[in-house]
């Protein structure tokens, strides 16, 4: 101690970078750098593609609005576009429906609730896995099991789920929709937050369950299945893996997701330029969509 | 009035525990799968339980393919889910305590850049983030899969400790501060030790997810005995390469045996942090 006391002008640095304001920028330094390095440079150099033609191998070339006109004279991204908005419009309110009847029903605390609130729960910790998404391809092929199964309580099916225009989006949205468990546990924390007191005071000025349930407990929930519904759906518009592993955009573009798209144009033919310009619109999209969503907020969202 | 509650809870439990099996019969369907002949798979889909056991299917698949066997893509796997979870909880902490703590300038800036982040999924970086890794010269290795995540670059694991450091009395860092602890000091001997539940919580999600990890493996591992199991797995089920099917659901069912372990055995921690993290708007 001695000695570091002796050494003044280093005392004075560490006394420097012991002050708050200091701290803080060093403190939080991690990210700030991150931030730049990770997400800022890559968004503006793909800014800068999403004007060229690039193929990632050789320079790029400036093409302007190029890449914007092609995109809107290309009918498989326009595909892309609605399969991406029906999947996400589809499956994300179902799932919180789901997950909101589940937890509700769970919300009454008997001896084995534990076990089912793992067993709903447990799918939505494994459902993004690879092995899941190939079981779900063989689960719904032709000679898979759900056919299996339907024959043997005499349904007599066989359906090739995955090769019709008309089901093979399905098995997605039952995909996503059977990894509603974390959702769940989110309602059933809110609910388990919402005071007693208040179904007491509902209780004595005579509304019953029903009236309970819409007058006191879906307006406390709001803030919450807000501030899902907006996680949801951003990440339901851009869902990848699922896809990729078990449709591939098949049959007919009818599954096609913008994000497996924009990997096909950029990785499998090599126009990382439009890749990039895709990446764009995407984020133009969700920066539109999430603003209309706080736009609405207000009308019905419940503000304490 | 008794037996009617009878009847009712009766019902109640037979409808939730079926309505449960119909959720996990995916996952038993599959394990109970790899332990059948594989050519009797398809033929007695109907039934849950092998006629016959067997651990063929374990030894074949562990065989892997391209001559790398299976136990190579799952030391893969655990080297870059490690890391990148160490990573992931060393810097979010550190940058969490600056948040909960220390006023500064470009503090509110900063903390909604980070807000942003939460909300931005990999895969709109898929594009951007190759091009700029392509100039770093780190495609074809594991530098994009594990440094970043040094850099506290999920805003999810910096909110998840923000809050929880908000929920510590300041009483503990200003009487550290009265005998001498530095801003630093602070961090290290009182804060740190009293995160621990928040870390374990994010350690597990971060784990979790890097090992579920595919997209970006596809973009930056080129060498097959570099796969980890998510793509190895994804290139094992190819039709081109096996039609093995009881070696590929043996596979799968080893792949998520450990997320599943973590599930059984830590599932408290989890359960903690989804309840924190998803409520705030």
């Amino acid at each position: 101690m001695a000695q570091l006391a002796a050494r003044k002008p280093k005392k004075t640095f560490r006394e420097k970078i012991n002050e708050e304001h200091i701290a803080g920028m060093i403190c939080t330094a991690p990210f700030t750098i991150g931030f730049l390095m990770f997400m800022i440079v890559p968004m503006l150099i793909s800014g800068y593609y999403a004007f060229c033609d690039f193929n990632i191998l050789q320079p790029a070339t400036f093409t302007g609005l190029n890449n914007l006109r092609m995109m809107f004279a290309d009918a498989k991204f326009w595909k892309s576009l609605t399969v991406t908005l029906y999947f996400a419009f589809v499956s994300v309110p179902l799932r919180l429906v789901f997950a909101l009847i589940v937890a509700l029903i769970l919300l009454k605390t008997t001896k084995i609730t534990a076990f089912y609130r793992a067993a709903y729960y447990l799918p939505s910790i494994i459902g993004g896995s690879v092995a899941v998404a190939i079981l779900w391809k063989r689960m719904f092929a032709i000679d898979g099991t759900i056919n299996v199964l339907l024959r043997a309580v005499g349904i007599e099916s066989r359906l090739a789920w995955l090769g019709r225009t008309d089901t093979a989006i399905w098995t997605l949205i039952i995909l996503a929709v059977w990894q509603f468990g974390s959702s769940m546990l989110i309602f059933l924390s809110a609910l388990k937050q919402i005071p007693t007191t208040l179904y007491e005071a509902g209780e004595i000025d005579g509304a019953n369950g029903w009236k309970r349930f819409f007058r006191i407990t879906l307006p406390l929930l709001t803030p919450t299945i807000f501030f899902n519904l907006v996680m949801q759906m951003i990440n339901g518009f851009l869902a990848f893996t699922q896809c990729y592993i078990i449709t591939q955009g098949k049959p007919m573009n009818s599954t096609l997701f913008y994000t497996v798209y924009m990997y096909q144009q950029s990785f499998e033919y090599y126009k990382a330029g439009y890749g990039a310009a895709l990446a764009w619109v995407m984020l133009l999209i969700i920066g539109i969509f999430t603003a209309l969503l706080f736009a609405t907020k207000r009308f019905w969202v419940y503000e304490e | 009035m008794k037996t009617k509650k009878i009847i009712g809870r009766t019902l109640y439990h037979i409808l939730v525990f079926g309505f449960a099996i119909v959720m996990v019969y995916p996952l038993l369907w599959m394990v109970f799968s790899s332990f059948k002949p594989t050519n009797t798979i398809f033929t007695t889909a109907q039934e849950l339980l092998p006629r016959t056991w067997t651990l063929d299917n374990y030894h074949n698949g562990w065989k892997g393919f391209a001559n790398v066997g299976f136990g190579r893509f799952f030391l893969n796997s655990l080297v870059i889910s490690l890391l990148a979870t160490l990573g992931t909880l060393a810097s979010s902490s550190i940058v969490a305590y600056g948040f909960a703590r220390l006023r500064f300038k470009g503090r509110g800036l900063l903390f909604s850049a980070m807000l942003v982040t939460m909300m931005l999924p990999a895969q709109v970086l898929m594009i951007p983030q190759y091009i700029w890794y392509q100039k770093l010269g780190w495609v074809g290795n594991y530098l994009p899969l594990i440094v970043p995540y040094w850099f506290a670059t999920q805003g999810f694991f910096v909110y998840l400790i923000t809050n929880f450091i908000g929920g510590i009395p300041k009483d503990l860092d200003e009487a550290a501060k009265i005998d001498g602890c530095s801003t630093y000091g602070i961090f290290f001997w009182i804060i740190l030790p009293l995160i621990v539940p928040a870390l374990i919580t994010g350690g597990i999600f971060s784990f979790i997810w890097r090992w579920d990890d595919f997209l970006s493996a596809l973009l930056y591992v080129s060498k097959t005995e570099s796969y980890p199991v998510s793509l190895a797995l994804k290139l094992f089920s190819d039709p081109s390469s096996s039609s093995d099917y009881g070696a590929m659901f043996a596979m799968s069912t080893l792949s998520i045996l450990p997320v599943v372990l973590i599930f059984i055995t830590l599932q408290r921690y989890l359960v903690e942090g989804i309840a924190t993290s998803g409520l705030k708007g």
